[in-house]
């Protein structure tokens, strides 16, 4: 009688495995994306002539050598600063023709006119430390971002998304051109009711 | 007796083999998608700070990256602790951001000329003075799209 070999495993569909294994890493691999916030620094050409800005329309941020925030010339621990930002920018104390009727805030005559006049001010000295920096603009960004979304949201009901999540469907390569389009406008909209005026200024030598 | 034979003297089996190339493809498709290029070996200290606000740095092409903080520990027996500047492959002087960020921008393709966006990698407890610096640079040669890359975090991170 001949000796019988035990069956030898089937490795054919081995294969299938592995590129089963191979399309699953593929589908949930991301690739590493950097983020960070973006911002845009003011050309070199100097003004001839500033424009006059009232007192009552700037918001002022500095922050010190020693990390230690001072809003509106009183000291303020950041917690507090998206607030106080939000409460600046969505005053709308104006009337007749700098009158917000979209602005939600006390309407102080002392605080901004409105959104489109309010400029946020940021003086950091030499010493600040970077993680601070870019918490103050995390914040000052948030404050924005907070008011669009609350108007993106009025005028858009049907959209079901906010301001940011619209800009991130905009900015992502994979959208189609009409929706690209169509977002476009909406986005601009939001963003002419509420503009990005945050001013930095040159940073102190000696303090 | 050879019905008692039988049993004992089946060797074991090979184990098939036939698929170790696909398993080795499989890896190595994998790192090949997960692996981030970086053409430049990092010099300094480089830990990001926090930021909740954050849009996507995508397309990479269209991206100079300058990178700042404190040389990382085998440079500072020649570089001291001073925050520098890492430009490519190796250390910059304030003075040569601008020539770098031109040389940069000639090397990249025509039509991104005029999108690119300076990437700021700056470690977090870095000054902001060499900061201001960069950015009075940034200016001078017209690159005024910046973009401070930070990690995906809490800002109360940021204060410890």
């Amino acid at each position: 009688m001949a000796k019988r070999k035990a069956p030898e495993v089937n490795a054919g569909s081995m294969a299938d495995i592995a590129f089963l294994l191979l399309i699953f890493f593929l589908v949930t691999t991301t690739i590493e994306t950097d983020s960070g916030i973006n911002r845009k620094l003011p050309p070199m050409e100097d003004q001839i002539d500033p424009p006059i800005i009232r007192e009552k329309n700037i918001f002022t941020v500095v922050v010190n050598k020693n990390n230690q925030l001072l809003v509106e010339e009183s000291l303020t621990d950041i917690k507090d600063l998206r607030g106080l930002a939000v409460d600046f920018l969505d005053n709308g104390g104006g009337s007749g023709e700098e009158a917000c009727d979209y602005c939600q805030g006390k309407r102080d005559p002392r605080s901004s006119d409105n959104p489109d006049k309010a400029i946020i001010s940021l003086k950091n000295d030499r010493e600040t430390e970077y993680k601070i920096y870019i918490a103050v603009q995390n914040e000052l960004v948030a404050a924005y971002n907070e008011l669009r979304n609350r108007e993106f949201s009025r005028l858009n009901p049907n959209l079901g998304i906010s301001y940011v999540e619209a800009d991130l469907i905009y900015s992502d390569p994979r959208t189609s051109a009409d929706d690209k389009a169509s977002l476009k406008d909406k986005l601009d909209v939001v963003k002419q009711l509420y503009p990005q005026k945050l001013s930095e200024a040159e940073p102190s030598k000696v303090n | 007796m050879a019905k008692f034979n039988k049993k004992k003297s089946g060797d074991l089996p090979a184990i098939s083999t036939a698929s170790l190339p696909d398993i080795v493809f499989m890896l190595l498709f994998f790192f090949m998608v997960a692996t981030v290029m970086r053409d430049s070996t990092l010099m300094v200290q480089n830990t990001l700070p926090a930021a909740d606000q954050v849009q996507k740095l995508d397309k990479k092409d269209r991206v100079i990256y300058i990178y700042a903080g404190k040389p990382s520990s085998r440079y500072v027996d020649t570089y001291g602790t001073q925050a520098r500047i890492q430009l490519n492959d190796k250390f910059g002087s304030v003075e040569e951001v601008g020539a770098f960020v031109l040389a940069e921008r000639a090397a990249k393709r025509q039509e991104l000329q005029n999108v690119l966006t300076t990437a700021l990698k700056v470690d977090s407890d870095t000054k902001m003075g060499i900061i201001s610096d960069i950015k009075q640079e940034l200016r001078k040669v017209n690159a005024l799209k910046l973009n401070y890359t930070t990690r995906v975090g809490d800002y109360t991170q940021n204060f410890n």
